[in-house]
């Protein structure tokens, strides 16, 4: 079993810590990993993306191919856009549909939002929202891990669960506690 | 027990050189090298890891360690190599006495860069071994084979990463450290000291242990074939991290045999073989066509081959899984388009950061002048380049604004302005403005000093809390030496001094300092976790 998962979102929204619980998952699940990252000049607002592959078997390229993901992670709606070429047809869509406008060109929200429904398999909730109301702002990004928790098969939410708390463990049990909750937000919000 | 790591590719080529007892590791920052000196300063004591000033500087203290009979590495982004290519080739020549390891992480496809050269040049015109892995595991373990060779050979050894190797993390098994050499200085002076009697023979035996690197490239256990059974129609000579995305599209199934090449000199024998058994070759290599173009001599005009020369593999950019199926003939359909509604979303400099109220003051004092140029370098300014504020007029390499600006003075630019970032003129920005003072250029030269290497992530910068003091040791008056808070309360101010410098005929300096708000908040944040 493989799966093929595209992180997205705009410098500095946490993609990178998603990717970090997943891998730990993966790592401590046994499975292969491979997961490409972007450094750099980019981190600066610009778009920035994960390329993040698990598997039972041995994984060689470390980026996914065109049509080939089998989920998309975004904080993001214009970037989860940005990659669904590299969608398979069975493929999953898990974004944020809270626009981040920092350019002066971005698009009508109305026709994003209809592009990105156009897709089959679409779960989008305004996360930072969600984040707000429930008193956590900075953890809209495992709110949407565990919104796409269902969708990642290879591991489970109980193993992403338990990721969440070696990850956060350094940070003591307060916040070890609110981002799990955070992730119980984001499960459950796609039954 | 074998322990298991999660870890970037970088964080692999630095734990694989602590074990294998290096004493030293010497760099400048640069995407996409940088972590492997972080990595090494967060976790081992034991090895001398301060930043260098440049990589010109990294690669002599490293030579200087190897000379002293220790093991020492030196990292750098590609274009570093430029900078370092002074000592790195007459270290062919000199050779080496403890193993050196000269890292080059290069950008193919130029994601944080300005150009797409192949450090593997350098290694074939130093006349030197190259390893280039193909995966992280690979990346650990031939760094202790690195150095091995490196002692047997006496030569330092190059190893070639791009940065989908350096920025990508997968699971690495490590293996029990190795001590550090002992201090043990080479005596042998006519080694090291390259007076042309001296460098003739010390040249000469270059040349003739080029035969042994070949022998070393032939059995090496980096260099490998994956083999269809008996005759094929197409062989692949895949290099470093290409093997990868040739191997994902199952080659096998494909009834395609291929070649793993991941030390060079590029193993002849074993590509003859390849090309006995096969109708055609394809070379996929990331970076430039240089494997190709040896494959070429070797085979002759006769042979079918296939590469980014041919137009089977794009002639620039990165390799990616598609474009390698593609040459051999794997296409996967497309389940969507591309996307509509998307739009480039490029990089800018943080709200908050010094840099802007820089550029704010330099806009509005270029307004008032015709014909007024900035010359910019590299770094985060360098996005000054973007809207809103369109702000410069060049950006070549580290260094050059001062240097591009003070040419351009000569030529009758005026006013002729550089803006350089501090990290930037401790590298390479200093010598040009001693040009510029003995030449008495009329420039006005901007230290943006943010108190830190950032573009890179935060390191610390050379020359912090010491630049006005360098400005006045190279000669510029101390009356033009100006220093400004770059705030946007100080507008009226910072625009005063710039426009009094301007009309100076002679060389200034303006330094505006505050520190990156990025390191500032991570600072405030750390004392908050420890409060």
């Amino acid at each position: 079993m493989k799966k093929d998962i595209i992180l997205a979102g705009v410098g500095g929204q946490g993609i990178l810590t998603i990717a970090t619980i997943i891998g730990d998952a993966a790592a401590v699940a046994g499975l292969s990993l491979k997961q490409a990252e972007v450094h750099g000049m980019s981190q600066r607002g610009g778009d920035v993306q994960s390329n993040l592959r698990l598997s039972t078997d041995e994984i060689y390229s470390d980026l996914i191919k065109e049509g080939a993901a089998d989920l998309i992670i975004s904080m993001e709606p214009m970037e989860a856009l940005r990659y669904v070429s590299y969608l398979n047809g069975e493929g999953w869509v898990v974004t944020s549909s809270h626009p981040f406008k920092n350019i002066p060109n971005y698009p009508e929200d109305e026709a994003l939002m209809n592009e990105l429904n156009g897709l089959p398999h679409v779960a989008a909730l305004p996360i930072d929202d969600v984040a707000k109301e429930n008193n956590m702002p900075k953890s809209a990004n495992v709110i949407l891990l565990g919104m796409a928790a269902r969708y990642i098969e290879i591991l489970t939410p109980e193993q992403l669960r338990e990721s969440i708390a070696r990850v956060f463990a350094s940070k003591g049990e307060k916040i070890v506690e609110m981002n799990q909750q955070a992730f119980d937000l984001g499960l459950n919000a796609v039954k | 027990m074998i322990e298991r790591k999660l870890l970037l590719g970088d964080e692999a080529i630095a734990l694989g050189a602590v074990h294998a007892g290096i004493s030293g590791v010497y760099a400048y920052p640069g995407t996409p090298s940088t972590e492997i000196t972080e990595y090494i300063q967060a976790n081992a004591p034991e090895v001398r890891s301060r930043w260098c000033t440049n990589e010109k500087t990294a690669m002599e203290a490293a030579l200087g360690m190897s000379y002293a009979g220790k093991r020492a590495l030196v990292c750098m982004k590609h274009v570093g190599m430029n900078v370092a290519a002074d000592a790195f080739v007459n270290s062919g020549i000199t050779g080496v006495n403890g193993g050196l390891v000269v890292l080059a992480a290069d950008d193919p496809s130029m994601h944080s860069s300005q150009n797409e050269q192949d450090s593997r040049f350098y290694g074939k015109f130093t006349m030197i071994p190259i390893l280039e892995p193909s995966s992280q595991q690979e990346a650990y373990e031939m760094m202790r084979y690195a150095y091995e060779l490196s002692e047997q050979l006496r030569l330092p050894v190059l190893m070639r990463v791009v940065t989908r190797l350096a920025h990508s993390r997968a699971g690495v098994e490590v293996k029990a450290p190795m001590f550090q050499n002992a201090l043990n200085p080479d005596n042998e002076r006519t080694h090291w000291v390259l007076l042309p009697g001296n460098a003739r023979r010390q040249y000469a035996s270059l040349v003739e242990k080029q035969p042994q690197l070949l022998a070393s490239a032939e059995a090496s256990p980096y260099n490998k074939t994956v083999a269809a059974e008996g005759k094929a129609r197409l062989g692949v000579v895949a290099c470093g991290i290409a093997y990868n995305y040739v191997m994902e599209n199952n080659p096998q199934q494909l009834g395609v045999k291929v070649l793993k090449v991941s030390q060079y000199p590029i193993p002849e024998a074993a590509i003859k073989a390849l090309a006995q058994e096969c109708d055609a070759l394809l070379v996929a290599e990331d970076g430039q066509p240089l494997v190709e173009e040896q494959v070429k001599g070797l085979l002759g005009a006769g042979y079918v081959l296939k590469g980014r020369l041919t137009g089977d593999l794009p002639r620039m950019g990165e390799l990616t899984p598609d474009c390698v199926g593609k040459a051999l003939g794997v296409e996967l359909p497309q389940a969507f388009a591309t996307a509509q509604n998307v739009m480039p979303r490029p990089p800018a400099l943080c709200q908050g950061c010094g840099h802007r109220d820089v550029y704010d003051a330099l806009n509005k004092v270029a307004a008032e002048y015709a014909d007024a140029r900035i010359f910019g370098d590299i770094g985060c300014y360098t996005l000054g380049a973007l809207p809103p504020f369109r702000a410069i007029d060049s950006c070549v390499d580290m260094g050059a604004s001062i240097t591009m600006a003070k040419g351009a003075a000569d030529a009758g630019v005026f006013p002729a302005i550089a803006v350089i970032g501090d990290s930037t003129f401790t590298h390479s920005g200093m010598t040009g403005l001693l040009d510029a003072v003995n030449d008495k250029a009329n420039i006005t030269v901007v230290i943006s000093d943010n108190l830190t290497t950032a573009m890179t992530g935060g390191q610390d910068s050379a020359g912090t809390n010491k630049f006005e003091a360098i400005c006045l040791g190279l000669g510029v008056e101390p009356e033009h030496v100006r220093v400004v808070v770059p705030l946007p309360k100080n507008m009226e101010e910072i625009t005063r001094i710039i426009r009094e410098e301007i009309e100076y005929k002679g060389v200034s300096v303006i330094i505006p300092r505050r520190e990156c708000i990025q390191t500032l908040s991570r600072k405030l944040r750390q004392k908050k976790a420890q409060q």
